[in-house]
């Protein structure tokens, strides 16, 4: 039940995008179309859940043995960072239909702030391995989620006249403001 | 650009002209998730203004210390030390804000500004340079983040750095929740791209 609630308070009610405010850039930046959101959304929650295990296991055997957890931010991050070239090399040599749908994504998503706040949130919500997994993943769905809706938004937006100086930018902004409205509506289900 | 810029127009340039957050649309995170009040965007700023000078100037110094393979990850081990320092300082002496600014502290690390501007600016011109460079932008960021937190709270709730405008019964509560940090934005960088385009 526990793992049920976790998921649809990432998905829904807290929604990573939308509530918290993470991963805003790239939520601007690649939702103008919806294949490309979807390849984003795919190489978020791949990196997600392997970044938030390493760095939840680092944590619990490195950092909290030997009292160093003020080092936290500087270890996670390079974690990160090791892991999405290491991703980015595995994945060419095993899988390179996989590689070419989600390539141009994985150099972006170091400084894509979701992967460093998930995994920060986890330790700070004293998850246990399994429950962390889950909260990773399904901080990916709704990270998906939101950008795949707002893509299909922005495709039909593109289609409409706009005064001159909402175009680009404020509109998606004020687009995005209207989607965060609706995705309100779920507070309090959990 | 040219390198005969004197000192003053390299600060300058990052207050007004490319303002980080209004012009180049960077560090989009912590603009929209901090700014529920105008003391805490402010903050915010200025957190990130001490990670971005202090960060820009250690870098300029390693600039031919540092080898071209591996810039990026030195770059990003310098500004997490010093994203570091700010957290631990922070914890210790304004516990309260430390809370409600909560997990962004430690995201500054991954804020394309401070990454951006060691790249872009840092690992090419010399320290004071370099210094004034990260000065003029995380002051322009700051301000950027206190203009908008100052929009949401009167909205919000009447109030300005806490100081009441009016009474807090006529406020647009959506204002200083999610919805309204985007709506805000919005209208903002609306509101500038005119004034811009009107120059």
């Amino acid at each position: 039940m526990t793992y049920i609630l976790i998921l649809i308070s990432a998905v829904f009610v807290n929604n990573i995008v939308l509530a918290q405010f993470l991963g805003i850039c790239p939520f601007l930046g690649v939702s103008k179309k919806i294949d490309t959101a979807l390849g984003m959304g795919g190489a978020v929650a791949f990196v997600m859940t392997i970044a938030t295990i390493f760095t939840f296991i680092i944590q619990k055997t490195v950092l909290e043995p030997f009292q160093v957890g003020f080092l936290q931010t500087i270890v996670f991050i390079l974690i990160i960072a090791a892991l999405v070239q290491l991703v980015e090399i595995i994945l060419k040599k095993i899988s390179p239909v996989l590689y070419q749908a989600l390539g141009v994504f994985l150099p972006l998503i170091t400084t894509n702030c979701t992967i460093l706040g998930v995994a920060i949130m986890v330790i700070q919500k004293d998850y246990n391995l399994l429950e962390s997994v889950i909260f990773a993943i399904s901080s990916a769905i709704g990270f998906g989620l939101a950008l795949i809706i707002f893509a299909g938004i922005r495709e039909q937006l593109s289609m409409v006249k706009l005064p001159k100086g909402m175009e680009g930018t404020p509109v998606a902004l004020l687009t995005a403001g209207l989607l965060a409205m609706a995705f309100m509506g779920f507070s309090g289900v959990v | 650009m040219s390198n005969k810029n004197s000192s003053f127009s390299v600060l300058l340039n990052g207050l007004i002209k490319e303002n980080p957050t209004f012009v180049l649309l960077l560090g989009m995170c912590p603009t929209l998730g901090t700014t529920s009040s105008a003391i805490n965007g402010l903050s915010m700023g200025l957190a990130t203004t001490f990670v971005l000078v202090c960060s820009n100037a250690v870098i300029s110094l390693l600039k031919n210390i540092i080898p071209d393979k591996v810039r990026i990850p030195a770059f990003i081990v310098v500004i997490a030390t010093f994203v570091t320092i700010v957290e631990m300082v922070m914890q210790a002496y304004v516990p309260a804000l430390f809370e409600s600014l909560g997990l962004f502290i430690p995201l500054i690390v991954v804020n394309c500004i401070v990454l951006g501007r060691a790249e872009a600016f840092a690992a090419k011109n010399n320290v004071f340079r370099s210094l004034l460079d990260g000065l003029g932008m995380g002051l322009g960021f700051a301000f950027a983040l206190a203009l908008l937190g100052s929009v949401r709270e009167l909205l919000g709730t009447g109030k300005i750095f806490d100081f009441p405008v009016y009474p807090e019964s006529y406020g647009i509560l959506i204002m200083v929740l999610a919805p309204g940090a985007f709506i805000a934005l919005g209208y903002l960088i609306a509101v500038i791209n005119k004034l811009r385009k009107a120059e």
